[in-house]
Formats: structure tokens, C-alpha cells, sequence
């Protein structure tokens, strides 16, 4: 659905980078995971079509997407930004329905059914309460959550998400990551960008690893997620534990590690 | 008990319709009552017969040839600059932005005194503010596009500067005047539609953009949220806010050309009707041209009546207006 060829992201002041090239297919969930400053959000973007790529390509469905209209890509493909807080005032469900604008001829107007997608978008983020509130006077969650509302109304064929589990609490962040599994599952392609490593093993099926000096690699899940590997990428000590078959890591701080 | 929901419109047109009609009704009952007012009061029954061919040739040449011109010009310049601040805000998404923002009045301010200096006629006046507005919104485009991106702070940290230096041109201006000369511009630079006379240009332009905003309504609340989520949206971004940055303009350059720098319209109007109609655009744009209109036509009214023979310029009185009435209903919203 979704492939990067020989792609390097452009960072100022990045020298180089290892070409990315790999496709992500219909039913994948892919985490990108790397420290802050890494260019997981700047390589989200260039995925998305929305920044340039210093060199190589993004394909949409074979077709570069820096040569598709805009309109066109927003029809298969949704991005859920990691702040939310821009803009002007609106309320929810206003919020929620421009989710459908790139459904909709620029002389129509929104019908009954794109309101009713909305609804059940809201409805299935637990906002349906909230549908007249201003999004400024709602709380970093439940923000969060109305982005990937909005995202749900575009019923893309593409997630592109910019740490969708950020301000939620636990409760929210396995209904969302369970959200985006379920759209996986009716085939979906999922990209995320993700700091909790837990979220990443137990969701993600294949996981891209980006180094601050450009440097990357991907792969599955299983094979990518391995102490050696993550403790370079974070550079930090990092411990992994294995519960009920899943895994956990840890980081090791100076607080844990006094039992030595 | 049954609930009736408003809300559940199965299209948005109804929800756009209602406020619509009332504010054209009220924009009619304005312009009436701006044509009856003044020195000699006609009454509703004369205006009939004025305007259907017959009445008295005193009150034709009052109504076609004074009051009507002078009612239409307020209306235009008032719509003219409330479609324009609503722009401007939605452009830079600044709840402070007004069509003045950008440096616009500033250029035109600058245009028109220098004509006035000159001892020059009134439609050359008119002219040359129209050519220093436009120099001030293509020299501030410019200098924001530079080498760099094109974000609205820079746009609007460029529009502020370039406003300061046209103020202090203007400032520099008035001191070397001759006294004479003073009041004819004072009156100019708070807004004055005593040498209006031709609306038909102003009103031209006010339905032509109007119409073209109409197909961009939505793509303007997708933008209100953001370029970059606007962006993701299928929205043309930069085509999108370059259209918008020309359409401002040319209706501040029309707008300030019809009635010289008259202030208060373009900033509070579209946020009077941001706080009771909501925050669609595709309401908000035809509804500032509504109101804006109207309420500049009764603001010239009153101007030219308070204190009749003698006139105030219309800025003070929308100021006079707006401010209280702006300032109670932000105290009452949420």
C-alpha cells in the first residue's frame, strides 16, 4: 500500500542516512521507534506526503505521492498529529467533521450520512458527551483522542499516527491501540510512531528502528525488539522481563540497580 | 417528555439559512432607515412613492442622489471589512487579526494624505489610497515570503513593522500639514463617508468575493484547524492562503477607498458572529458581509445626525458602538 524506495529523510545538518526501503502492506501494524530528536515525526511526514524527502520515494498505491493531488492522498490515507492544541476555536463535532472534507465537492455540503459517521466516531472514542464542548476547553486525552476521531471519519486505508497513545490513560491506551488493531484486521495499513516500548512489542507487528545519526533498520517485530539492539538505539541500560508470553522492558536506573 | 433536536439537520443549509434572513432583514431596516433619516425626515409612506417613480423632487434628488449613494457606500465598506478581518483571522488564526493588520490602512493612509497635500480631487485621493494599500499588501507579502517558509507569525510580525513605519509616516505627515488641511485629514484617517459617492465599484467587489469564497468555505475550517492537519485534509494549502492574502486585500483596498481607515468593523464583527452563530465559516464569511454592512450604515447614520449640521466621522461612532457591545457579549460566552 504504502512503500519507501531508497528513501532519506531530509533533517538540516543530517549528513546521511540509511536508505529506507520497505513496503508496508494491507493488515501490518509498523512501530517506528528512536530517541528524541531521531526524525520519527519528520519521517512520518515525508510518509504522509506532507514534507519532501531528501532523496527516494514514497509510493501510494504505485504512484509517487508527492505527484498525487492532495485531495486524492487524503482520501486513503490518515495523519493523526501529535499536537493538537493549534487552531481555531471549534467544537468537537465540528472538529470530528472535517474529518470528511476530503469526501465532499467543494460546492456540497456535508449530508446526513457524513454527520452520521462522525456521530459513530465520537461515539466509538467515548465523546459523544462532548460533542458541543469547545476542543480548547477539553484535557490533553481526550484531545488525543478526538484527533484520531477525526482520522476515523476519513475511514482511511492508511494510519499514519504520531504517538497516538500520548496524555491517554491506561484504559484509553489499549482501547485506541485496540482501535487501530481492529482497523488493521479489516485491512488497514498502520504506521506508528511510538515511545512505550511495551505498546510497540505488544501491538506492532513489524518495527523500523531510527538512530540519531541517520542510521536505521526494520524488520519484524520479534527479531527487532531485543535488548542489544534497543539499548544502542536509547542509550540506556535497558532489562527485559517475560510475563504470561509477553515482553517487557525496563529501563535499568541507578534506583533498581542498588540491589548490586 | 419528548426532546426535540434541533441538531439533528440532515443538512447544514437550514442551519445557515435562518440567521441569514435575519440579518438581511436587518440590513434592509437599516438602509431604510438611513435613507428616511437627516435634516428632512421622510416617512415610510414618501420613501414608497420616491422609490416606485413619484414623490416629491426634493426628496428624489435627497434619496438618489445623497442618502442612497452614502447608504450603499457605508453597507459596502462595512462588509467589505468585515469579510476581510474574518479572513485575516482565519489566514493568520489570530483572534486579534483585522484587516488593518497586515499594514493596509497604513499604505492607504499614507496614499491618500499625500493626494490631500497635494491639494488633489477626491476620486484621486480615493485612487491613491487604493494604490498605497496595495503597495503596503504586496510589499509585507513580499518581505514575509523572503527565503524562508511562510508562516502566519512571520506574516504577521512583517504586517505589524511595516504598520508602525506607515504610522510614523502618517504621524510625520500631520505635523508638517498646513492647519487647514488638518481636519479633512483627521476626518479622513478615522473613517469618513461624507465623499463617498459612487458604492456600485465597492459593491461589485463585495458580492464577486463573496462568491468566491462561497466554494471555499469548508476548506477555510479546515484550515482554522491548522496547515499542516489542513494539509493531510486534501487541502492546497498554499494556493488556498495565497488566494485568501489577495482577497483580504482587494477588500480593504476597496473598503478603505470608499470610506477612508474606519476602525472597529473588521476586528469585532466577525467575532460578535463567531460568538452567536458558531464558528462556520460558510456562515460566518456571508453573515460579515451582512453585518458589517449594516452596522456601518447605522453607524454613519447616527454620524450624521448626533449632533446634525455638523458631522462626526463614522469610525468614532463604530467604535462607540462596538466596543460596549462587543464587550458584553464576550463576558456572556462560555
Amino acid at each position: 500500500m504504502l512503500s519507501a524506495t531508497d528513501l532519506v529523510i531530509d533533517i538540516p545538518e543530517r549528513k546521511s542516512g540509511t536508505p529506507l526501503c520497505f513496503d508496508v502492506k494491507s493488515g501490518e501494524i509498523w512501530g517506528i521507534l528512536g530517541p528524541n530528536g531521531a526524525g520519527k515525526t519528520t519521517l512520518l511526514h515525508t510518509l504522509a506526503g506532507l514534507k519532501k524527502p531528501r532523496s527516494g520515494k514514497v509510493n501510494l498505491n504505485n504512484s509517487d505521492i508527492q505527484q498525487l493531488r492532495r485531495k486524492h492522498v487524503a482520501q486513503q490515507l490518515a495523519v493523526v498529529f501529535q499536537n493538537n492544541g493549534e487552531g481555531f476555536p471549534a467544537t468537537v463535532l465540528e472538529t470530528a467533521m472535517i474529518g470528511r472534507h476530503p469526501f465532499i465537492s467543494p460546492w456540497d455540503i456535508e449530508t446526513a450520512d457524513d454527520l452520521a459517521i462522525a456521530r459513530s466516531a465520537l461515539q466509538k472514542l467515548e465523546l459523544s458527551n462532548l460533542e458541543q464542548r469547545l476542543v480548547s476547553t477539553l484535557s490533553g486525552g481526550e484531545r488525543q483522542r478526538l484527533a484520531i476521531a477525526t482520522a476515523l471519519c476519513q475511514s482511511p486505508k492508511l494510519w499514519l499516527a504520531d504517538e497516538p497513545s500520548n496524555h491517554l490513560d491506561l484504559k484509553h491506551q489499549v482501547q485506541i491501540m485496540a482501535l487501530l488493531a481492529e482497523q488493521a484486521d479489516s485491512g488497514c495499513g498502520i504506521i506508528l510512531c511510538l515511545h512505550d516500548l511495551n505498546l510497540a512489542a505488544h501491538w506492532c507487528d513489524k518495527i523500523l528502528l531510527l538512530y540519531p545519526n541517520g542510521d536505521a533498520c526494520w524488520g519484524d517485530a520479534d527479531t527487532m525488539l531485543t535488548v542489544t539492539a534497543l539499548e544502542r538505539l536509547y542509550d540506556q541500560e535497558l532489562s527485559m522481563i517475560s510475563s504470561e508470553g509477553q515482553t517487557y522492558f525496563m529501563p535499568v536506573s541507578s534506583r533498581n540497580s542498588r540491589r548490586d | 417528555m419528548a426532546v426535540v433536536k434541533t441538531n439533528n439537520a440532515t443538512s447544514a443549509l437550514p442551519r445557515f439559512l435562518t440567521p441569514l434572513l435575519l440579518l438581511f432583514i436587518f440590513t434592509l431596516g437599516a438602509l431604510i432607515l438611513a435613507i428616511t433619516t437627516g435634516s428632512v425626515h421622510i416617512s415610510n409612506q414618501e420613501l414608497w412613492q420616491v422609490l416606485s417613480g413619484g414623490g416629491e423632487p426634493l426628496h428624489r434628488t435627497l434619496v438618489f442622489e445623497l442618502r442612497l449613494p452614502r447608504a450603499l457606500s457605508a453597507f459596502a465598506a462595512g462588509g467589505l471589512l468585515a469579510v476581510a478581518g474574518a479572513l485575516m483571522q482565519v489566514l493568520l488564526r489570530n483572534p486579534l487579526a483585522d484587516p488593518y493588520v497586515l499594514g493596509l490602512s497604513g499604505g492607504a493612509a499614507v496614499g491618500a494624505l499625500i493626494a490631500m497635500l497635494s491639494g488633489l480631487s477626491a476620486t484621486v485621493v480615493s485612487g491613491s489610497a487604493f494604490i498605497g494599500a496595495m503597495i503596503s499588501a504586496v510589499t509585507v507579502f513580499g518581505l514575509a515570503h523572503g527565503t524562508g517558509s511562510w508562516t502566519p507569525t512571520r506574516l504577521l510580525l512583517t504586517g505589524v513593522v511595516i504598520a508602525s513605519g506607515w504610522g510614523a509616516a502618517i504621524t510625520f505627515m500631520l505635523a508638517v500639514s498646513p492647519s487647514d488641511q488638518l481636519p479633512g485629514m483627521l476626518y479622513w484617517l478615522m473613517g469618513d463617508l461624507a465623499y463617498a459617492r459612487s458604492p456600485w465599484m465597492a459593491l461589485t467587489v463585495l458580492a464577486i468575493i463573496s462568491v468566491v469564497m462561497l466554494p471555499l468555505g469548508r476548506s477555510l475550517n479546515v484550515l482554522a484547524r491548522g496547515q499542516m492537519q489542513a494539509a493531510a485534509l486534501g487541502v492546497s494549502v498554499r494556493p488556498l492562503e495565497w488566494t485568501i492574502y489577495i482577497c483580504a486585500s482587494l477588500l480593504t483596498a476597496f473598503a478603505v477607498t470608499t470610506a477612508g481607515s474606519i476602525g472597529f468593523v473588521g476586528l469585532i464583527v466577525p467575532h460578535m458572529l463567531r460568538l452567536v452563530l458558531g464558528n462556520d465559516q460558510r456562515l460566518i464569511l456571508p453573515a460579515a458581509a451582512l453585518a458589517g454592512g449594516a452596522l456601518l450604515t447605522l453607524a454613519d447614520t447616527l454620524a450624521r445626525t448626533v449632533i446634525a449640521p455638523e458631522q462626526l466621522p463614522a469610525g468614532v461612532i463604530t467604535a462607540l458602538i462596538g466596543v460596549p457591545s462587543f464587550l458584553y457579549l464576550l463576558h456572556r460566552s462560555r
